[in-house]
């Protein structure tokens, strides 16, 4: 049924109710979908079914990208992270503690965006995982085409998960897929529990939420309890890990899910 | 956010859909938008006055037509809504969000009468 028009969407009847509740043969139809009927006043209404007209092509060139990156990642026994959240939740410290655990038992590397410096990458480089830096200058997010940039300068074997740390940033990350396996949310406990209800389409589809710097959580008067249920609400599915990079609190929990991501590992 | 960008390509299908009918004015367009399509509305309403100039959907109005996203509510069931607010528009207790789309679609333009 089109809800423009409330006409079935059937390709071999296609009779619409106009305004006045009488049916009427579309008037004109094409091969590109467009059909039309004769309203009440006589003006014609256009329109056309299914999802013929998507108007994102900038969004669906993304696509494309990640979809290769992806078949890419796949070929290669890659397992692909992409780790978005505000600026300061923490991402980067979490890279470190967990390659410093992980890597090189399990060959890890890291994709790292910002729009200047390569603080971070330096700040990675000591675990001994390969780490690229991004600049992405102004741009507020990384896209796909950035990232296969980038996968070009790693090693083309030894990896079995790839880190890809975003800008910090919760909005615009979420419209591009960079091919990855699984979308990690990062919230730290001095953002407050109410994130996941003001940023949804970033939390929605998750795999995992990251609630970071627990040691702040009493200080900063965080609802551990809120925050999970706001998470539940969003992201339906996502896993969910309390922790703290600076204490270790509850990176057990968050390497020991990593490795069970790892093929073979159940 | 990328407003422009896609009313560019929205202006490039008008265009072309125009062109083969013969349409020498639009006097609307409508779109279908997805909850989680991180398209603004109004935002791209103020792009699309301003890039429209010159083609032919300059001074056409720009219709939304929100796609519902599914919720679920504890008390209520399943329930169909069109802002991401999780509450519950019947009882007030909390929403799950089960499905909301992240497309941009153009379904439907009228063309101007004389």
């Amino acid at each position: 049924m089109c809800r423009d028009c409330g006409c079935a969407e059937s390709e071999s009847f296609r009779v619409h109710s106009t305004s006045s509740g009488h049916a009427q043969a579309p008037f004109a139809t094409a091969d590109d979908g467009w059909h039309a009927h004769t309203a009440d006043d006589g003006s014609h209404s256009w329109h056309r079914h299914g999802n013929q007209g998507h108007v994102q092509p900038i969004l669906d060139a993304n696509q494309r990208q990640a979809e290769s990156n992806r078949t890419l990642f796949n070929e290669r026994g890659i397992i692909a992270f992409n780790l978005v959240s505000s600026p300061g939740s923490g991402k980067t410290t979490l890279l470190r503690r967990t390659l410093e655990r992980l890597h090189p038992r399990i060959g890890c590397a890291v994709i790292v965006g910002d729009l200047e410096t390569q603080a971070d990458a330096e700040a990675l480089r000591p675990t001994g995982a390969p780490v690229v830096q991004i600049t992405t200058g102004t741009v507020c997010h990384l896209d796909a085409r950035m990232v296969a940039a980038a996968l070009e300068t790693l090693p083309r074997t030894g990896i079995r998960l790839l880190f890809i740390e975003n800008v910090g940033n919760l909005v615009c990350p979420a419209s591009f897929d960079l091919g990855e396996a699984h979308r990690i949310v990062l919230l730290a406990s001095t953002e407050g529990e109410n994130k996941p209800l003001k940023y949804p389409p970033i939390f929605n589809g998750a795999e995992a939420v990251v609630l970071s710097k627990t040691d702040l959580a009493e200080p900063a008067g965080f609802d551990r309890v809120r925050a999970r249920a706001a998470v539940a609400q969003v992201a339906p599915g996502a896993a969910i890990f309390e922790l703290s990079s600076r204490t270790g609190e509850g990176l057990d929990a968050w390497i020991a899910h990593l490795e069970a991501l790892l093929p073979g590992s159940r | 956010m990328h407003e422009a960008a896609i009313c560019e390509a929205l202006l490039g299908q008008l265009t072309t859909l125009a062109a083969r009918r013969d349409w020498p004015r639009l006097q609307e367009v409508r779109l279908r938008v997805g909850l989680l399509s991180g398209v603004a509305p109004e935002a791209l309403e103020f792009a699309f006055s301003a890039l429209a100039a010159g083609t032919v959907a300059e001074g056409s109005a720009l219709v939304f037509e929100t796609e519902p996203a599914r919720f679920a509510c504890i008390t209520c069931g399943e329930i169909d809504h069109d802002r991401l607010e999780f509450v519950c528009p019947r009882c007030g207790g909390p929403l799950r969000l089960l499905h909301a789309s992240r497309d941009l679609f153009l379904c439907g333009v009228t063309p101007s009468s004389g």
